[in-house]
């Protein structure tokens, strides 16, 4: 039976947010800095706590393999093999735009069997129960329904029972196109976004709809943030 | 200090003197062995080993084979496992695909790469998992996986 969480987080107050009364208020002049997300020159650093989830699952092992979707970087290298462990790095942004980008559309381009079948034998391609942590970051998203059912099944198979995968929805429901990111780890609970350009996603998630989209997993954790990344944790 | 060989200022060849080369034009097929650091700019289809020396792709580099050196630095391209003793490289607008074990690894924004980077400290060599689909020039081993059951209330 799928178990599921909410963690309500207070990250103080990002202006112009709209404010969640059930959150916990911060003591004034104490804590962590006002925002959760502070800007740099194009870089943005996000506290993250699904972030911290996820490491924290992977504290007390080795020599683990860990999936990282975001593409090869110096820091998510260096910070994943600091800790001992294997990483398997792939830009899946990249290899979704080039497998289904024009010309046609990108979400009706998902439903093409041939370019669906090239996709999922060169990305996820490995033996069973390879993994034991996934970072997908926000590329679900951008899946349409078919192949993120593909994708998801895919991630099941390959991760190692008891691993955990992180993920990121983007929140706002009203938006038309959402920032696509480059994640790179800063620390255990710290990432750097930098956007590499915008895209609409293929559907926005509530929270049903991602414990339905996770049904198969053992648990599911979300992390409701102020801004615009909903954090999920998800266990298989 | 630089990380490139120097260039010759005598000729208008860009392959530095004192280092073996492969030039744009040439194309080899086969195994490579080496005794010497190499820089290969042109085209190589199958393996490339330099026990205790440098292997450096340059730009115009294409290398689908499995490689073996001390140290490797990549400006070109590679598909294939790369195996480095030292250090790996992989420069900007460089593209490497294949799992690499090295002991240090340096790769620069705007460099791609997919596959998996295994960090081997001494002669103890870490397994990985390996794709369903062989990879050019080298054989995989079954992957073997140990599964950590974990139950979250």
């Amino acid at each position: 039976m799928l178990k599921h969480w909410k963690e309500l987080l207070g990250a103080g107050q990002a202006p112009g947010s709209a404010g969640n009364s059930s959150l916990a208020q911060k003591t004034p002049g104490v804590g962590p800095p006002p925002q959760s997300r502070q800007r740099s020159e194009g870089v943005q650093k996000r506290q993250s706590p699904g972030l911290e989830q996820f490491f924290s699952s992977i504290r007390d092992q080795e020599n683990l393999s860990i999936l990282d979707l975001a593409g090869a970087s110096q820091a998510n290298i260096s910070f994943i093999t600091n800790l001992g462990h294997r990483i398997y790095s792939d830009d899946i942004i990249r290899t979704l735009e080039a497998a289904f980008g024009g010309p046609g559309d990108f979400y009706e381009n998902q439903a093409d069997p041939e370019r669906v079948r090239k996709f999922m034998s060169g990305t996820l391609d490995f033996p069973e129960q390879s993994f034991g942590g996934a970072l997908v970051w926000d590329t679900l998203q951008f899946l349409a329904p078919s192949l993120l059912h593909d994708t998801v099944e895919q991630l099941y198979n390959v991760l190692q029972p008891g691993a955990s995968m992180l993920a990121f929805f983007h929140a706002d429901e009203k938006a038309r196109s959402v920032p696509i990111y480059n994640y790179r780890i800063a620390d255990a609970k710290t990432i750097l976004l930098t956007s590499r350009g915008t895209r609409a996603p293929a559907q926005f998630f509530n929270n049903r709809a991602l414990e339905k989209l996770f049904s198969r997993f053992q648990s599911l954790k979300f992390f409701l943030t102020r801004d615009a990344l909903r954090e999920v944790i998800v266990k298989r | 200090m630089a990380s490139m060989p120097q260039r010759s200022p005598e000729t208008h060849n860009e392959m530095p003197r004192g280092v073996a080369a492969l030039g744009k034009s040439v194309m080899v097929k086969g195994q490579i062995f080496s005794r010497e650091d190499l820089t290969i700019d042109g085209e190589v289809e199958g393996t490339v080993e330099l026990q205790e020396h440098r292997l450096t792709v340059g730009p115009n580099g294409k290398v689908q084979a499995g490689i073996k050196a001390r140290e490797i630095v990549v400006l070109g391209a590679v598909h294939g496992n790369v195996e480095a003793t030292d250090k790996i490289e992989i420069r900007k607008d460089a593209k490497l695909v294949g799992d690499i074990k090295t002991a240090r690894i340096v790769i620069e924004d705007g460099a791609y790469f997919k596959g998996s980077i295994d960090i081997t400290k001494g002669d103890v060599a870490k397994s990985q998992p390996t794709r369903q689909q062989p990879r050019p020039a080298q054989e995989q081993p079954p992957a073997t996986v140990a599964a950590a059951a974990e139950v979250k209330r």
